[in-house]
Order: C-alpha cells, then sequence, then structure tokens
C-alpha cells in the first residue's frame, strides 16, 4: 500500500458506477449519468455524479445565477461592455455598497441598489444552500458536523455584510462585491478602526485560523505516514495493537507527551476551524459598534506596550498651528 | 505512466506561476530600519530599480555664477513683469537656465516671439512668469516643506516643457455604461495612482484641490459619535496615502507609526514634513494653477477642460528627497529676486521662520543611528 504515501493517490477504483441508495419517497430524482474520470481519480474518487440538488439545490443554484449575473453584468457595464477591459479589469471592478448618506434605505439600483439585491440572492442561495447540506447529512443517516461548520462560515459573512451594517445603521459599512475591491476594503475597515491587530477577537481567529492549518498538516502526514500499515482506515484499527492507529498515536506521545485520539484529533481539526470563523466575526461585530479605535482600547488595556522614543518629538502641526486639520 | 503524468504537469504548473508572478518584482529586497527594533519600521527597496531611479533624477551642472552688477533687466528690457530686479547677467543667466531646464528642445522660442522677446503672444509666457512666481512663493513661505533646499524649476520640469506627472481630474474615470447600471464612484479600475489597487484614482480633486477631509481614524478607543467617517471615506484617504507612497517611493512606515497610523506620537518626523505638504499643494493648485486655466490652449487641458495641477510626485518623481536632495536653488539665487511690482529683495526669506525648519529632522539614514538605544536589549 505504499501508493498512499504519494501527493496523488495512485490506486483507483474502476468499476461500473454506482448510482447510490434507493431515495425516500417523495425525494427530487438524482441528476446526472455518473462517468469514471481518471484525473478526478487522481485527488480523490474517480467516479464523478450522480447528484442530489433537490428543491433547496435548485433554488439555491437559481438564486446564485441571479447574484453571479447581477455582479457580472455590472462589472461588465462598469468597463462599458468593453469585452477586452472586462477581462483586464476584472480583479479590479467592484459592485460597492450604498453610500454612507442612504442607511439603510434602498438606494436606486446604480446608487446601490444593485448591491443589496445582490446580496439579498447570494445570501438566500447560501442559506438554502445550508438547508440542502443539513437535510442531506440527516437523509444519510449523518450527524449534521458539516453543516453546523458550514454555518460558522455563514455567521461570519452574514457579520460582514448584513448584521454589522444594521447595528452601524448604513449598508455603506458592508463589504463590496469584486476580488481586490473587497481586499481593499478589509485593509482600509482595518485602518479606519486604528488597526485591527489589537481586536482580541481578530487575534484569537488568527490563532484558530494558524492552528486548524496546524493540526490539519499534523494529522494529514501522521495518517499518511502510518499508511504503509493501513493507516487511512483509521477507527477500526484503535482497538488492536501495533496497528496504524496504536504507531500514529505512540509517535506523538513520545514527540510531545501528549497524543490526540483517532476520534479526538477530529474535534479538535472541527473546533479550531469553526472558531477560526466564530470568533472572526464576534470581532468584526464589535468594531465601530462597540470599540472605535482598536489601538487606543489596545493602550488603555495594556495590550499594545509602549516602544523608546526614537525620533525627537513633533506633535499635531493640526493642533499645535490651531488650524483645521 | 507517472513520468507521463509528471511531464505534462510540470509545463503547466511553471505555466501558471510565471504567469502569476509577472506582476511582481523578484527578491532579494533590502531592508533598512527606520526606528525602533522589531515594530516594523523599516524601508523596502528594490537594489535592481535603484539605479535607473538615481539616474533619472539627477541635478544638471549649475551655469557659471555671474558677477554682480550692472543694469537692472527692468530698466533695459520692455515687459519684464517679476525679473526687473535682476541684474542684465543675472537675468539671461536665468533664462538661459530656463530654457535648458524646461524646453531644451524647443529653446527660447517655446515662450517668446521670435524677434520680439516682450511680446505675450505666446501663451507659455504668461505661464512661465507665474510659474516663476509659484517657484517664490514656495521657497518663501513653505520652507516648513521644502526647508532650506527650495525648489527651480528643474524640480519639477526636468528638461520637458510640461512636467512628466501632473494631473486632471478624473470625474469618474473611464467612460462606463449609464442608465441603471451600478456606478463605480471613482474606483475600482486599474490605476497607478493607487499603486494599483482599486481604490479610488483621483483623490487629488478632494485632498489636493479641495480641503475634503483626510483623517478618518477615531481618537477615542470607544465610539462617542464624534468621528462621522466610514469606511467608504477611508478608502479615500487610503488612495491618496498610496500616491504619497509611489510618489516617493517609500512605504507607510515613512511617515507613520506602524502601529497606528492616526497617532502622532512615535510617528517619524517626515509625517510633519508632509503635512505642510499637503497644504502647500492644495494652496498653489488653488493659488496659481487653476487661475491659469483661460491661459491654455485647449490641447493643454483634461477632458473637463481644466488645467494641469500638481501633485506629490510633479516635483518627487519617485523619490523620497527631489533630485535626491540636491539643492539646485542655492546655485540659483536669481530664483530669489523674482517680484510682483518690482520691489526689492528684501521679502526673500521674511517668512522662512514661519515652520519649524523640517530639515533639520534627521532623514533615512540618519534616523538608522538615532534609533538604536545603547541599551538595546532593554525595553
Amino acid at each position: 500500500m505504499a501508493e498512499y504515501q504519494n501527493i496523488f493517490t495512485q490506486v483507483q477504483v474502476r468499476t461500473v458506477p454506482d448510482a447510490g441508495v434507493p431515495l425516500p419517497a417523495g425525494s427530487w430524482p438524482r441528476a446526472g449519468q455518473p462517468v469514471l474520470q481518471y484525473w478526478l481519480g487522481k485527488i480523490g474518487n474517480a467516479q464523478v455524479g450522480p447528484i442530489y440538488l433537490g428543491f433547496t439545490g435548485v433554488a439555491a443554484l437559481l438564486c446564485g445565477t441571479i447574484a453571479f449575473l447581477i455582479i457580472g453584468l455590472n462589472f461588465w457595464a462598469q468597463v462599458n461592455w468593453d469585452p477586452i477591459q472586462f477581462v483586464r479589469q476584472l480583479f479590479w471592478l467592484g459592485l460597492e455598497p450604498p453610500a454612507p448618506e442612504y442607511g439603510l434605505s434602498i438606494p436606486p439600483l446604480a446608487q446601490g441598489g444593485w448591491w443589496l439585491m445582490a446580496g439579498f440572492f447570494l445570501t438566500t442561495s447560501v442559506l438554502l444552500w445550508w438547508v440542502r447540506m443539513y437535510r442531506r447529512a440527516r437523509a444519510l443517516g449523518m450527524g449534521t458536523h458539516v453543516a453546523w461548520a458550514f454555518a460558522a462560515a455563514i455567521w461570519l459573512y452574514l457579520v460582514l455584510g448584513f448584521i454589522r451594517p444594521l447595528l452601524m445603521g448604513s449598508w455603506s459599512e458592508a463589504v463590496p462585491f469584486g476580488i481586490f475591491p473587497h481586499l481593499d476594503w478589509t485593509a482600509a475597515f482595518s485602518i479606519k478602526y486604528g488597526n485591527l491587530f489589537y481586536n482580541p477577537f481578530h487575534m484569537l481567529s488568527i490563532a484558530f485560523l494558524y492552528g486548524a492549518t496546524l493540526l490539519f498538516a499534523m494529522h494529514g502526514a501522521t495518517i499518511l505516514a502510518v499508511g504503509r500499515y493501513g493507516g487511512e482506515r483509521e477507527l477500526e484499527q484503535i482497538t488492536d495493537r501495533g496497528t496504524a492507529s496504536e504507531r500514529a498515536a505512540l509517535f506523538w506521545r513520545w514527540t510531545m507527551g501528549f497524543n490526540a485520539t483517532m476520534e479526538s484529533i477530529h474535534r479538535w481539526g472541527w473546533w479550531f476551524a469553526v472558531l477560526c470563523p466564530l470568533t472572526g466575526g464576534i470581532g468584526i461585530l464589535l468594531t465601530g459598534t462597540v470599540v472605535d479605535n482598536w489601538y487606543l482600547w489596545g493602550v488603555q488595556h495594556g495590550i499594545a506596550p509602549a516602544y523608546p522614543d526614537v525620533y525627537p518629538a513633533m506633535p499635531d502641526p493640526a493642533a499645535t498651528q490651531g488650524v483645521a486639520p | 505512466m507517472r513520468t507521463l503524468t509528471m511531464r505534462k504537469l510540470l509545463p503547466l504548473t511553471v505555466l501558471a506561476a510565471a504567469a502569476v508572478l509577472t506582476a511582481c518584482e523578484r527578491p532579494q529586497m533590502e531592508v533598512e530600519q527606520l526606528g525602533y527594533r522589531g515594530v516594523g519600521m523599516e524601508q523596502v527597496t528594490n537594489p535592481r530599480l535603484a539605479g535607473a531611479r538615481r539616474d533619472a533624477n539627477v541635478a544638471p551642472e549649475p551655469l557659471p555664477p555671474v558677477t554682480p552688477g550692472g543694469p537692472r533687466a527692468g530698466d533695459l528690457y520692455e515687459n519684464v513683469e517679476v525679473l526687473g530686479d535682476l541684474t542684465i547677467v543675472e537675468f539671461n543667466r536665468l533664462m538661459t537656465a530656463l530654457t535648458e531646464w524646461v524646453s531644451p528642445d524647443e529653446g527660447c522660442n517655446y515662450c517668446h516671439v521670435p524677434g520680439n522677446f516682450a511680446s505675450e503672444d505666446i501663451y507659455t509666457k504668461v505661464v512661465s512668469r507665474r510659474m516663476l512666481e509659484m517657484t517664490k512663493t514656495i521657497n518663501d513661505q513653505w520652507h516648513s516643506h521644502v526647508g532650506d533646499t527650495g525648489v527651480t524649476c528643474y524640480t519639477c520640469h526636468q528638461g520637458k516643457p510640461v512636467p512628466e506627472y501632473v494631473w486632471f481630474e478624473e470625474r469618474g474615470g473611464a467612460r462606463q455604461a449609464g442608465g441603471m447600471a451600478a456606478s463605480r464612484r471613482g474606483q475600482n479600475l486599474a490605476s497607478p495612482v493607487a499603486g494599483y489597487s482599486s481604490l479610488p484614482s483621483d483623490p487629488f480633486s478632494a485632498f489636493l484641490l479641495g480641503d475634503a477631509e483626510i483623517r478618518v481614524i477615531p481618537t477615542t478607543a470607544l465610539p462617542e459619535g464624534t468621528n462621522p467617517a466610514n469606511i467608504m471615506d477611508a478608502e479615500w484617504t487610503y488612495g491618496l496615502m498610496m500616491h504619497f507612497s509611489t510618489s516617493l517611493g517609500v512605504n507607510c512606515t515613512h511617515c507613520h507609526n506602524s502601529r497606528s497610523f492616526f497617532e502622532w506620537d512615535g510617528s517619524p518626523p517626515q509625517r510633519t514634513n508632509a503635512w505642510h505638504a499637503i497644504r502647500m499643494a492644495r494652496e498653489l493648485n488653488q493659488d496659481y494653477l487653476v487661475p491659469l486655466e483661460s491661459v491654455y490652449p485647449d490641447t493643454q487641458l483634461g477632458p473637463h477642460g481644466d488645467a494641469p495641477k500638481l501633485n506629490c510626485q510633479t516635483c518627487h518623481q519617485g523619490v523620497n528627497l527631489p533630485l535626491y536632495g540636491v539643492s539646485m536653488l542655492q546655485d540659483y539665487p536669481e530664483l530669489n529676486a523674482v517680484s510682483r511690482n518690482g520691489s526689492a529683495r528684501s521679502t526673500a526669506a521674511s517668512q522662512a521662520d514661519m515652520a519649524p525648519a523640517v530639515s533639520a529632522v534627521p532623514d533615512e539614514g540618519d534616523v538608522e543611528e538615532e534609533a538604536e538605544p545603547e541599551n538595546g536589549d532593554e525595553i
């Protein structure tokens, strides 16, 4: 089984595609003829399809398509329907939320109305997709951990684009759609609120982000490393001695004293991943609503230390000259 | 099987990586410490671009100085409005220098009607007279920004009749579809002004011509309702700051405390200099450049019929200290004798002590030495 110790899957099952178990009464039919795809077999299961969309899936795709078209067509209109400029400027183009003067009212389409509409359809699409994930898990008799992890990401998305703007009383506080526009917004957001790095929930979010990647790397590496003993079968081996599972556990006990179990390592990973957007969302929600300047807040609470002065004191000229800044 | 796979994958990967990386500058970069250790107060520069930039910003050799004395140009020549106090030799030396600085290819006739140097039939003569006055104003009244180095025509012109970096109003930028299509709001196109970000690309109309509020960061830890600025305002300020950074070839920390951009405490002194620069640019645009709009022919005006205006890049041209700090003004005292009414030179430098002399502030290299306390291990 040395093949499992490679960055690509070396073994592909080639057989008649499996259509899956029969669906319960009242379900929509599964869509698509299953096919075997060699390249997908390199990174996963070679069988593609069938897919179960159901009502929520179809509705989510429909709403997502509407949002995608609203955003895309507005991008294209912003370069006066020039296809070449559309491609060249694609990463720069954006769909901006309404200006501050509109508050939480509904502005004209050109002044943020399209943004509101795209946001509505995108949010509906995402929520419907969440329902679909929940129901598919239930249909398979699974727990709903995937759906709740997805919900954590949706929480952050809703805080950024909906809940926080509501609390601030203005859609203009929300994120624009667009590749660079949303990145520029992120930087401007941090600067505007006095440097987000002093926000403790931002710190937690980063810790969980990096922590989740670290845990995933540790777990992935451990399982690949015991692949020669069938380590990918994980749970079925935990009661026996000398198995891949025991070797993996001993490896970590010997290197750092403590080891997770084959079961608990997945809880570690799940919680770290889920807490990243959960804490991040709290941090965003507090910004501007409860704390206005995170640096000054950090100074007040002793998390922003003072450094020695290395420059001559240069007071704010606007203050010393008595003129408007 | 595996080799075949790799043979296909490798070129694809290399191609994709090359496409992504074309916009990047290759390492190594030079990093210079500007402040206290460990707080990210540093200047990052690409040493491979430094040579070309240095070559592009060289001050020309000064013309030989002239002996003082002799008749006044205002008494001898007709229609000498602002240079009347110069002696004939000083006047001619300055005219020679001006030609070399501004219209080396076009010569005297770029501003003068051949055979009738007193004529004002060419608009450039009217403009250049106003520019001489502007130069005087900068050197006299904006010591807070230009220090003792001062400026000459060459600082901006560098051998070009129109300085390489001027700006015109954008009013929304490139054409976009009208009707219900969402407005770009003056941003979201790749713009060299904003450092190729998607930030607003004409921060000049708002901040360097108008006096829109640049400060957006609250000065209290908790919201007290005293700061009306919002994130969109922050993006406009950010756009202006990208222009500063690009124009001077510096990072944010050239002026700003790395921990909090609003805080003056712990900010490099260059920030004070830049504060005055903003006011200077506003005044020069309002008092000198915009009023010339009616003088220019249409070909010199912007897409919205506005006069060319200045920003940081007009003088700095990618360099922290224009022309790397060489003071050409010291070699051309004639520029200090500019006067509107032919009055005496006495007004020169009378207002030089208005503001702290920022040139006394340590710059680049000096800062690094002072930045390291004796006991560098202790906080």
